[in-house]
């Protein structure tokens, strides 16, 4: 792992195309250390299944119960449950720092273990905070992760806005050599500059999109907020089947943001 | 206590060198490697094995398997395992390979751990499914740290399609660590929860042991595991006790649940057994000369084939169970669910022309109410051995409560005469025991009972 760091910090020296920026201030540190419901003060709930399951036909009912959502033992833990719930058949959960953490610019990241299996859909993501007054895709939407539970091994990295969003989106995937995103904990972050957006998993910086990447607007260079969700279901993964085994567990063992 | 134990052991000399065995994951890319064999099984098409230098997925050869077609005088099947001197696999999580066939066909089983010794890890994926272009295919190891020193490095049998022959094709076959084997479900009796009611003396069967994993393809892949990769568990060792070859043996009356653990995850499944005690055996049938004797099923004599001693008949049967019981080592048929059952005889039929009798032993393990009943029905298939036709015919003599006691073997020499309407004899093929009939509104009046003995016979 040494000899491997050692070479991917060379190349990024030397490959004068890429812009070398550090973002070493730690200015949010969530370390989910308190027991119980997540801090109020940076965490809100998005409670329901919003407007055609999140745009996306997802089939969860979001809740902020605490078995859907709670903080034990240093993590942040959302689980999906196969259940009747107001109409709905899979209870999970969703957070938002919307109004409460908004940030332009720097390195937002979060160290997770993922849960697995058909249909399961997790992510650490972001949306433009101005996304009231300027609707979806116009304010932007950052996913610096995304999974399938039914593809263990690879994520991706997507952004979205106007004229480039959904099926259009900007994308690009990483998968683990020799290894899968349920069995342990990972990295998965964006260095965010002005005019780039880099994505990395552990280590390993994985794409870079820039301004000359998108085929409309860049909206990146505004505040965005922060999202955690594990959705069940929808267009990206599809239902989950009589193989996916519930409950689902993702496990967050931190998100911090430094500029 | 861990540092006290541990403090009190010796330490290893820093000269010391475990034993190791060799670790080459390659079992056949352009070759055999070094060491191994290839041994058909017996009955099997003893050339359907060549390596093929054209049809390859890569390198210079694969190894080509033709599978026979039926009534091919060579061998009924295709089937070998390829063992070693022994090898330590415990650095890889999974056989891997490429494979084709000149058609799309299942592969009944495909595995490793035969060695046609004690089998100990063996490892079977059923009915691989492969297709005529070339795929890799994934055979978990269900636990890697159990197989130090493994001699079956492959095997695999299969037989026709539909009748017919084909060939396949497997290449790069090997050991791989691929890190991405995760998730492992454990299964015994493929994750049902049994109930045995059974006697001391007994011994039951752990079956159905499987482990799952789910790939990287997302793919969850379920393998027989033989029940050397599992911990079992008795609740209640007073009552019930299992080995590591996943037999239960009952000791005791009363409760107990056996569990299994594969690698520290628990196995979906259980067993639970009620043991009624001291099991009373059936009285042992006297000798007799074997020409005057036609036994169905009966550890004191030499039984024809039997095809089955419970063809559900769905949707009216609701009988459960069968040939199940081995106490002491003889076996014993029992009925749960009781409303009718047959055993059947037909591959072939029975000659019993020169019998006087029918014997069978029967214990209603249930309280006998004065309407319960159950009623012997023998049934002949008639002149062209086959049922229906026109030819077959059957005769039943019933058994009422007078003539059953609850809990206690009951001896029945009932002679072929009195199964009126029976009038074929040279093509026996079943025998019934019915507890449900138009007297009873087709309800079931006994639900439980034991057999043993079945026979015809002449004094």
């Amino acid at each position: 792992m040494f000899f491997f760091i050692m070479i991917f910090i060379l190349q990024s020296c030397t490959d004068d195309t890429q812009t070398v920026v550090n973002f070493d201030n730690l200015v949010l540190d969530e370390d989910f250390n308190a027991n119980g419901a997540p801090n109020a003060s940076l965490w809100s709930y998005n409670i329901g299944t919003g407007q055609n399951g999140w745009g996306n036909n997802e089939l969860q009912y979001y809740t902020d119960r605490p078995q859907n959502v709670t903080a034990q033992n240093g993590y942040l833990i959302i689980t999906a449950h196969k259940e009747s719930f107001n109409g709905s058949q899979y209870t999970s959960a969703r957070l938002v720092t919307k109004g409460k953490f908004e940030q332009a610019y720097g390195r937002f990241e979060t160290r997770m273990r993922l849960p697995w299996g058909q249909g399961i859909w997790p992510a650490f993501w972001m949306l433009g905070a101005d996304i009231d007054d300027n609707p979806w895709p116009g304010a932007g939407e950052i996913d610096i992760m995304e999974f399938r539970g039914q593809n263990p091994s690879v994520v991706l990295g997507t952004v979205h806005g106007p004229g480039y969003s959904a099926g259009q989106s900007i994308s690009k995937s990483y998968t683990l050599p020799n290894d899968r995103f349920d069995t342990d904990f990972h990295v998965f972050g964006i260095e965010w500059g002005p005019e780039y957006i880099n994505f990395y998993v552990d280590d390993v910086l994985y794409n870079q999109i820039t301004p000359a990447d998108v085929p409309g607007e860049w909206v990146f260079n505004k505040p965005f907020y922060i999202l955690i969700n594990l959705a069940v279901g929808g267009n990206f993964v599809g239902s989950p089947n009589s193989e996916t085994v519930f409950p689902q567990t993702m496990l967050i063992d931190y998100v911090r943001v430094y500029n | 206590m861990c540092t006290i134990v541990t403090s009190c052991e010796r330490g290893l000399s820093e000269d010391v060198e475990f034993a190791t065995f060799p670790k080459n994951p390659e079992i056949f890319i352009d070759g055999f490697s070094g060491g191994l064999q290839y041994l058909p099984f017996g009955g099997s098409k003893l050339d359907a094995f060549k390596v093929d230098t054209e049809t390859r997925y890569s390198g210079t050869a694969a190894m080509r398997f033709d599978v026979p077609n039926v009534g091919d005088p060579g061998g009924a099947f295709a089937g070998a395992i390829f063992p070693d001197g022994g090898r330590d696999l415990t650095d890889y999580d999974a056989l891997t390979f490429w494979a084709r066939a000149s058609q799309a066909a299942t592969i009944n089983e495909i595995g490793f751990g035969n060695d046609f010794g004690e089998n100990k890890f063996l490892v079977t994926l059923n009915n691989l499914r492969i297709s005529t272009s070339w795929t890799k295919y994934i055979i978990p190891i269900p636990d890697p740290s159990k197989l130090v020193f493994e001699k079956g490095m492959f095997w695999y049998a299969e037989g026709p399609e539909s009748g017919n022959g084909y060939t396949f094709w497997i290449d790069e076959l090997k050991y791989e660590r691929l890190g991405t084997i995760a998730q492992p479900r454990p299964a015994m009796f493929n994750g049902e929860n049994r109930v045995e009611s059974t006697f001391v003396g007994a011994t039951i069967a752990l079956t159905g042991l499987t482990q799952t994993f789910n790939l990287a393809s997302g793919l969850n892949q379920t393998v027989g595991a033989s029940p050397a990769y599992f911990s079992f568990t008795s609740t209640n060792t007073e009552l019930a006790i299992v080995n590591e070859r996943g037999i239960v043996s009952i000791v005791g009356a009363g409760t107990a649940e056996i569990i299994a653990t594969l690698n520290g995850v628990r196995a979906r499944g259980s067993l639970t057994i009620e043991s009624l005690g001291a099991f009373v055996a059936a009285p042992t049938p006297p000798a007799r000369n074997p020409a005057n004797v036609i036994s169905v099923f009966s550890n004191a004599y030499t039984n024809i084939p039997v095809d089955f001693y419970n063809g559900f008949f769905a949707p009216f049967q609701t009988t459960l169970g069968g040939a199940d019981l081995t106490i002491n080592g003889d076996n014993i048929i029992q009925y749960t669910n009781l409303n009718f059952v047959a055993t059947e005889f037909k591959n072939p039929t029975a000659n019993v022309s020169q019998m006087t009798h029918l014997h069978v032993d029967i214990l209603v393990r249930e309280a006998i109410d004065p309407t319960d009943f159950i009623t012997v029905q023998l049934g002949d298939f008639g002149s062209n051995a086959a049922f229906g036709g026109g030819d077959d015919t059957s005769g039943s003599v019933k058994f009422t409560n007078a003539d059953l006691t609850s809990n206690q073997w009951v001896s029945l020499d009932i002679p072929l005469s009195s199964f009126t309407g029976l009038t074929g004899r040279n093509n026996m093929a079943q025998i019934f025991f019915i507890s449900a009939d138009g007297t009873s509104n087709n309800v079931p009046t006994i639900s439980t009972i034991l057999v043993d003995n079945m026979y015809f016979y002449k004094n």
